[in-house]
């Protein structure tokens, strides 16, 4: 059963692919972003770019239905005000329950979209790993991070804008995608999107602000994790100090070196 | 408790003697933390609080995740990011119990590895050491079901692989994966019954600790110099030992804290550094990942499970002499399942008459190529399977065999064992000499 599933799982892979090796993404490019490191924290104007890049690109074909609205208000995330978010819900139309449509409200999730198949990004950026070397014993990721953000501004810029056809579907070459080819057109070109403060809106700014977005979708509470996570050390740290003396108290006894 | 002699618990109060005699629970409890325990024991004699640890904040966080979790394919991933979104502090929560598989795992390696270098299986410690084993076992079943649960790509195609090993058995293998499953393939069944069964385990693992606990307080604690305490008097055995309490409690919580501290930092710092990011895509019985791996702590013995394929002469040969029952598929789900009870066995397969390996020249060599072995097989079953893969695999997987079937039989009898100590407090005066005989030393 292992052996023919995996098999089988490699031969299916290996025909898509065409012999690129299955669990290396590609050339995935190591940006910098603002939430990496322990101390790391979601720039929230990269997140509000990214967020509107969101809207008027990825959502056409993309939905991200894990995230509530009412989230876009977080402090540490985007930060929006409670009027925007309302703002924001109310150009989103949702199903009422009832088999129609009415404009959503900041209780709501954003929309699931399946309109072409495309997968949700809610978790995108933790459903791929940028990094996974040397040898796949995985150091990279401590040393770089997992790369998920990384993969999908690598990802969306990656397009050599080589296509073909195969069976009725247009496939877009990208190194960065593990296949080589993809069914997702190229989405981003320079200028596409116009920022209301004038950021750069070239595709590889663009690709690292919808990255970044995608990664505060992916992991919300990223910001209370690592604040909680450095009291929770920086105790343990001082209980381990406290117990070490007292443990070397305790033996000076025992071991003659009182 | 039986074992070595030291205080019992006297009740003094009115109350404690009325309880006494009706229930010596104090008393229980009493002896329980101030055994005697040789006060030799060095670093690696930690482990066993950490596990103790690591169970208990495993059903603790387990305990109120299974309140926010919905066991249905429909509603399963949903659920556990509605947990690490909605719920407080679920983010917590999950990641803690989510890494805390992999804490218990490490633990019990380590635990396992220190048992294996210092003899503790050896006579008379035989019964504690197999139900270490079925400890690790209950872990094993716990931890795959518990990573099905989540209900992501790598849940619903590492169930279907694993459950597949039973699947590879002649004859009956094919029913007995349906009933396993509960039906033809990996579905709504497998996710309620592994649901009930990762939060039965537990419990049942819990009642295995107790009785390891209660098999080594019987026998006594090994010790790095594998010399039995002195049993002869209370005071004879007190200068081998020292009571559980406060001594190994306070060393054993230093332990625990710096290991936690390491832990948590993993646990609030780099959370999916040990996870497959595979699973944050729901469960696709369509969509095959490239790669299907399990977690860290199955992979030496996924690389033992995969080394056995149909060009290796063993498996030929057994393919051969069955007339084609045994095939390769099964060959490896044997060898994997054997390479286990191999290591139940050892205390019967090792005929060394030392203890500790400490004072086993050559032992030593043997022990830290198993320990060599064990990583490398780990490396192996991480990576895509290839002909050089498969290759390494087979040596380890021989290597391994071989350490338990034929180095450790051997090795009893063919090796000259260094001296071994008198005594336990010969042991440790060595280290800690005493003030008196130094100074006349010094004359």
């Amino acid at each position: 059963m292992t052996k023919r599933t995996i098999l089988a799982a490699l031969v299916a892979f290996g025909l898509g692919v065409g012999g690129v090796q299955a669990s290396e993404g590609g050339h995935v490019t190591d940006f910098a972003f603002s939430f990496e490191g322990p101390f790391g924290t979601y720039d929230q104007h990269q997140l509000q770019r990214g967020l509107q890049v969101f809207t008027e690109v990825c959502s056409a074909c993309h939905g991200i239905h894990q995230v509530s609205l009412r989230n876009l208000g977080d402090v540490g995330g985007p930060a929006l005000s409670k009027d925007q978010v309302k703002a924001y819900a109310a150009q989103l139309e949702v199903d009422d329950g009832n088999g129609d449509t009415r404009p959503a409200k900041p209780s709501d999730k954003f929309p699931a979209n399946t309109s072409v198949g495309a997968p949700d990004l809610s978790l995108m950026a933790k459903a791929r790993a940028g990094f996974h070397g040397p040898m796949g014993l995985g150091i990279n990721q401590i040393v770089k991070g997992m790369g998920g953000a990384e993969y999908i501004a690598s990802f969306v810029t990656g397009f050599t804008g080589k296509s073909k056809e195969l069976a009725g579907s247009t496939l877009y070459e990208n190194h960065v995608f593990p296949a080589g080819w993809t069914r997702m057109a190229p989405p981003l070109e320079d200028g596409q999107v116009e920022f209301a403060d004038g950021s750069p809106n070239d595709a590889k700014s663009m690709a690292q602000d919808v990255a970044a977005f995608l990664m505060w979708t992916a992991e919300p509470k990223m910001t209370i994790r690592k604040k909680t996570g450095l009291l929770v050390v920086s105790f343990l740290v001082l209980l381990s100090a406290l117990l070490y003396l007292s443990n070397k108290q305790l033996w000076s006894g025992p071991k003659r070196k009182g | 408790m039986a074992g070595i002699p030291h205080d019992h618990y006297e009740p003094k109060t009115g109350f404690e003697k009325w309880l006494h005699e009706r229930l010596p629970i104090i008393s229980l409890a009493y002896d329980t933390l101030m055994i005697p325990t040789p006060k030799n024991l060095n670093w690696m004699w930690i482990w066993g609080v950490v596990l103790a640890f690591a169970l208990v904040l495993q059903i603790a966080t387990g305990i109120v995740l299974a309140m926010h979790y919905t066991p249905n394919v429909a509603l399963a991933f949903d659920s556990v990011e509605g947990i690490m979104r909605d719920v407080n502090a679920g983010w917590a929560l999950r990641y803690t119990h989510a890494n805390g598989a992999s804490l218990f795992f490490f633990a019990v390696y380590l635990h396992i590895f220190r048992g294996l270098y210092y003899g503790s299986y050896k006579s008379p410690r035989e019964v504690t050491w197999i139900i270490g084993m079925l400890i690790y076992f209950a872990m094993m079943a716990t931890a795959f079901m518990g990573y099905v649960l989540p209900w992501g790509n790598m849940s619903f195609w590492g169930a279907t692989v694993i459950t597949g090993l039973f699947g590879a058995i002649p004859g009956i293998g094919e029913t007995l994966q349906t009933w396993l499953l509960g039906g033809p393939s990996v579905d709504n069944a497998t996710l309620n019954r592994f649901f009930s069964l990762h939060y039965l385990l537990p419990f049942v693992l819990a009642a295995l600790v107790a009785v390891h606990i209660w098999a080594f307080h019987t026998t006594g604690n090994n010790n790095p110099s594998g010399v039995e305490v002195r049993r002869g008097s209370k005071e004879e055995a007190e200068r081998d030992t020292l009571p559980f309490w406060p001594y190994f409690v306070v060393k054993d919580l230093f332990a625990l804290s710096v290991v936690l501290t390491i832990f948590f930092a993993i646990v609030y710092f780099m959370p999916n550094y040990l996870g497959e990011p595979v699973n944050y895509a729901k469960a696709n019985p369509l969509s095959t990942p490239a790669h299907i791996v399990p977690e860290w702590y199955f992979l030496p013995f996924y690389a033992i499970l995969r080394a056995f394929t149909s060009d290796v002469w063993i498996v030929q040969f057994a393919h051969f002499i069955t007339g084609g029952i045994v095939d390769a598929k099964f060959f490896g789900v044997i060898a994997m399942f054997g390479s286990l009870i191999a290591v139940v066995l050892v205390p019967w397969l090792d005929t060394s008459r030392v203890r500790s390996g400490k004072y086993r020249p050559s032992f030593k060599w043997w022990f830290w190529l198993l320990v060599l072995d064990f990583l490398v097989l780990m490396w192996c079953g991480s990576q895509p399977p290839s002909s050089l893969i498969a290759g390494i695999s087979l040596i380890g997987a021989a290597y391994w065999f071989g350490y338990f079937l034929v180095i450790l039989p051997l090795l009893g009898l063919l090796e000259k064992p260094l001296p071994v100590p008198e005594t336990i407090e010969a042991d440790f005066d060595s280290h800690y000499p005493p003030k008196d005989a130094s100074a006349s030393a010094a004359e």
